[in-house]
């Protein structure tokens, strides 16, 4: 018998299209794809998406999602060939020898059952052991997992916990059956930075004390390094590159390969503050309405035209609040925002309209920052229309001019916003700001919806046009690898306050503040190895614990 | 360049045929409206499709007639209840606050009447004419409307693209109806169908209880007023209208589903 766990052979992978009115018809997804995984290692699965990682995935489950199907080729789960198996073999493998992890815990969970409960049904169900034992084996794991009071964790309904407990909570589902081999779709993905890395290292350790084999499915290479044994690098259903962690990580052969690998290291010379600042933000203190306490307090920032000041912080810092506040979606309890030379008012219906123009706004979901219902040269031609008067000729001049500056061609003026890809729809709503010759452009987290190659080009983008239009950004994200790339500034927020201010390179110079300092090197590295180290030199818990 | 699928080409054929019958009936109809042209209860003959009704009148046209008059009853409700109803609704979502609350509640506050009930009280105290007869049926819907146009239309409001459409100083218009409307329309399409078919029995009943087309003029429901007596002597006059609502409702339906499903998928819209 082969040593050999998994062992995928010329994999071919369909999907069933049913476009409306018109024939529907089969396209493969999935072209030929073979590996093998031995039993304790981890196999790394990565690509952007549409590569077709979770498809793969899935496989090893027997199992298609929607109207995918297994058109062709072989997998052996144990020496078995499952693809032939029948209805008795699946269920004995799934949620047995192969469980799965999924992206959103909170989504996988029934919200109406105690965790417990669900984490040790599938033991119950396929019979493994008793409700005691497998009761203990779960409390056993939840300690293993790191989470907090592992004996009544359990007890508790899956709303009571935190998104990184629940992620770790749902490993502890999939590994309370003792499989051969876990599944983990992107079980960090979801989550923020500081909390990513501790459920990161949960799974990490969980997988080496069971040894249990694994397939850890992401679109960052620096979070699979650091827990995989071999890298799969796939694009578009093909396998483009494989290797081990080091060989992938420092001598990648194949360009595209090199080109994740450089991801992130866009390099952006810092400018100095000038006298008079485009925007100045005065001990700005918000509330929403019912609530009775602060989300902003007291925060103060500056920012200098044609530069740009990065807010960065984990999720309910308030950066997104600060957005609202500047553009007058929320009036401010107290405070006063300056632009350029003049005070705003508070409520965006008292503002003029040229306060409305030099002051736009790109939004993270393009697909939603777009009404699906109309064209892009609508879309871009819209601000043109309002603002300057624009018609006819001159119009579509000026938009043929922005799509131009945004990398896209004349060809696009006439489709719809869902027949573009992310990172184009991402440009069009660049070139709906720009085209409202704005002197400030605030960015609210306009790359984290999208692929790392994707998201390195809307920021060169954003960079060069910082340069051909003088315009300002403020930058908001919890990604503090793009603030490196591209602030001149920087603001770190934590719980409504600006924690750290200053240049970048002062903000990012030791000696930090305990905040700043988890933010900071909760960012992956593509370094073997550096997830270990950080672990052991953190100052202060994630707020997730 | 389109390709019809065969059920909504059946609903779509027979609901224009119910259209244009509406449309021409003054030349379709053999005989006119309120002719006496033959004995009590006629059976079928060349001479008469249909048969005759209770004093003599042509069945056939009597069912043309009383069609196009139930058709133009029922559409323009419809029509007044969706203008209504929808611009009321996206209003008070895009303006919010104490007009909403407001509206809101008034419009429960109708709702919570049985509406058959307020349109007989309204029918009995006022003259019934067409144009009356229209505006409360039309009125009483646009609360049902209202109410869809609003949840849907809330949905839609709080999306990024309508709050870039108020950062960039939009009216309210334009965000009404360049913004929400367009994305609104596919399952309010679908249920204005659903609604004509509300209105055409809403119209018919009212005419059955007397309060509805007023004699001589022809109606569907009035005509199964009228010969309801000889289903008893085995006449089947009165189930004529039964028959043509029915088929009208399920055409329109057809048709209704038809473009549900091509505005829902249509350039990735909701």
């Amino acid at each position: 018998m082969s040593e050999y766990l998994l062992k995928v052979k010329d994999l071919k992978i369909g999907a069933h299209v049913m476009p409306p009115n018109e024939k529907p018809f089969d396209i493969e997804i999935v072209h030929g794809v073979s590996f093998d995984l031995e039993k304790g290692k981890v196999l790394g699965l990565i690509g952007e998406s549409g590569a077709g990682k979770s498809t793969i995935g899935l496989s090893a489950l027997a199992y298609g999602r929607g109207s995918v199907s297994i058109t062709g080729g072989e997998v052996h789960v144990n020496g078995r060939d499952i693809l032939t198996g029948d209805k008795t073999l699946l269920r004995s493998l799934r949620g047995h020898e192969v469980t799965y992890v999924s992206q959103s815990a909170a989504a996988s969970f029934n919200p109406s059952k105690k965790i417990l409960e669900q984490v040790i049904e599938s033991c119950i169900r396929h019979k493994l052991c008793s409700d005691s034992e497998a009761k203990s084996r779960a409390i056993a794991l939840f300690d293993q997992l790191g989470l907090p009071d592992p004996a009544t964790f359990g007890d508790r309904y899956p709303h009571q916990v935190s998104g990184g407990q629940l992620q770790r909570a749902m490993t502890a589902m999939a590994l309370c059956p003792k499989p051969d081999l876990v599944i983990f779709d992107e079980p960090t993905t979801a989550l923020d930075v500081t909390t990513q890395i501790d459920v990161l290292a949960a799974i990490k350790r969980a997988i080496h004390q069971t040894g249990v084999a694994a397939l850890y499915i992401t679109h960052d290479l620096a979070v699979v390094a650091q827990v995989s044994d071999h890298i799969m690098v796939l694009q578009q259903g093909k396998t483009v590159e494989y290797g081990t962690v080091d060989q992938i990580i420092n001598t990648p052969k194949e360009a595209y390969t090199q080109a994740l690998v450089a991801v992130r290291s866009i390099e952006h010379e810092e400018k100095q503050p000038t006298a008079t600042p485009v925007l100045l933000v005065e001990g700005i203190s918000a509330r929403y309405p019912r609530v009775k306490s602060d989300v902003l307090s007291d925060v103060s920032v500056e920012l200098h035209p044609g530069q740009t000041l990065a807010v960065v912080g984990e999720s309910g810092s308030g950066k997104s609040t600060l957005a609202r506040v500047i553009t007058g979606l929320l009036p401010p309890r107290s405070g006063k925002v300056i632009f350029d030379g003049r005070e705003l008012s508070s409520a965006l219906a008292e503002r003029s309209g040229e306060d409305l123009r030099e002051l736009q706004m790109i939004y993270q979901m393009a697909d939603t920052a777009m009404n699906p219902r109309q064209t892009i040269a609508n879309i871009i031609g819209r601000p043109l229309e309002l603002y300057f008067g624009l018609k006819g000729a001159e119009k579509d001049k000026r938009i043929n001019e922005l799509l131009e500056e945004i990398e896209m061609g004349q060809e696009f003026r006439n489709r719809y916003p869902a027949e573009l890809s992310g990172g184009q729809k991402q440009r069009v709503c660049i070139a709906r700001a720009l085209a409202a010759k704005p002197k400030l452009i605030i960015c609210d987290e306009v790359t984290s919806a999208l692929d790392p190659l994707v998201a390195d080009g809307i920021l060169k983008l954003l960079l060069d046009l910082q340069k051909i239009e003088g315009v300002s950004y403020l930058f908001i994200t919890h990604d503090l690898a793009t603030v490196r790339a591209i602030a001149d500034s920087i603001a770190v927020m934590h719980q409504g306050k600006v924690v750290r201010y200053g240049s970048k390179s002062k903000v990012l110079a030791p000696p930090f503040d305990d905040y700043t300092d988890l933010l900071l090197s909760s960012v992956p590295e593509m370094k073997i190895g550096w997830l270990e180290n950080v672990i052991a030199h953190r100052k202060m818990e994630s707020a997730g614990n | 360049m389109m390709r019809i699928p065969t059920s909504a080409l059946i609903g779509l054929i027979l609901t224009s045929a119910f259209f244009l019958m509406a449309l021409f009936a003054p030349w379709l109809a053999p005989y006119g409206v309120g002719e006496v042209v033959g004995d009590v209860w006629e059976p079928a003959s060349w001479e008469f499709l249909f048969g005759t009704d209770g004093i003599g009148r042509d069945l056939l046209s009597r069912m043309i007639y009383g069609g196009r008059t139930t058709i133009f009853v029922a559409s323009a409700a419809t029509i007044l209840s969706f203008t209504l109803g929808t611009t009321l609704a996206l209003s008070a979502v895009v303006i919010g606050g104490w007009t909403d609350m407001l509206l809101s509640r008034f419009i429960d506050l109708i709702m919570s009447i049985p509406t058959l009930i307020f349109a007989l009280v309204v029918l009995s105290v006022v003259p019934v004419t067409l144009p009356v007869l229209i505006l409360v049926m039309g009125l009483l819907d646009t609360t049902r409307v209202y109410r869809l146009a609003r949840a849907v239309a809330a949905d839609v409001n709080v999306m990024d693209y309508v709050e870039a459409a108020r950062l960039r100083g939009e009216g309210t218009r334009w965000i009404v109806f360049r913004e929400i409307l367009p994305n609104v329309l596919s399952p309010l399409v679908a249920e204005l169908g659903m609604r004509f078919i509300f209105m055409v029995l809403f119209v018919s009943t009212l005419s059955f209880l007397g309060l509805g087309i007023q004699p001589p003029d022809a109606d569907w429901g009035g005509i199964v007023k009228d010969n309801k007596e000889g289903l008893v002597y085995g006449v089947p006059a009165a189930l004529l209208p039964a028959v043509a609502i029915a088929s009208l409702a399920i055409s329109v339906n057809l048709v209704a589903d038809w473009v549900l499903s091509r505005t829902t998928s249509l350039k990735g819209g909701r």
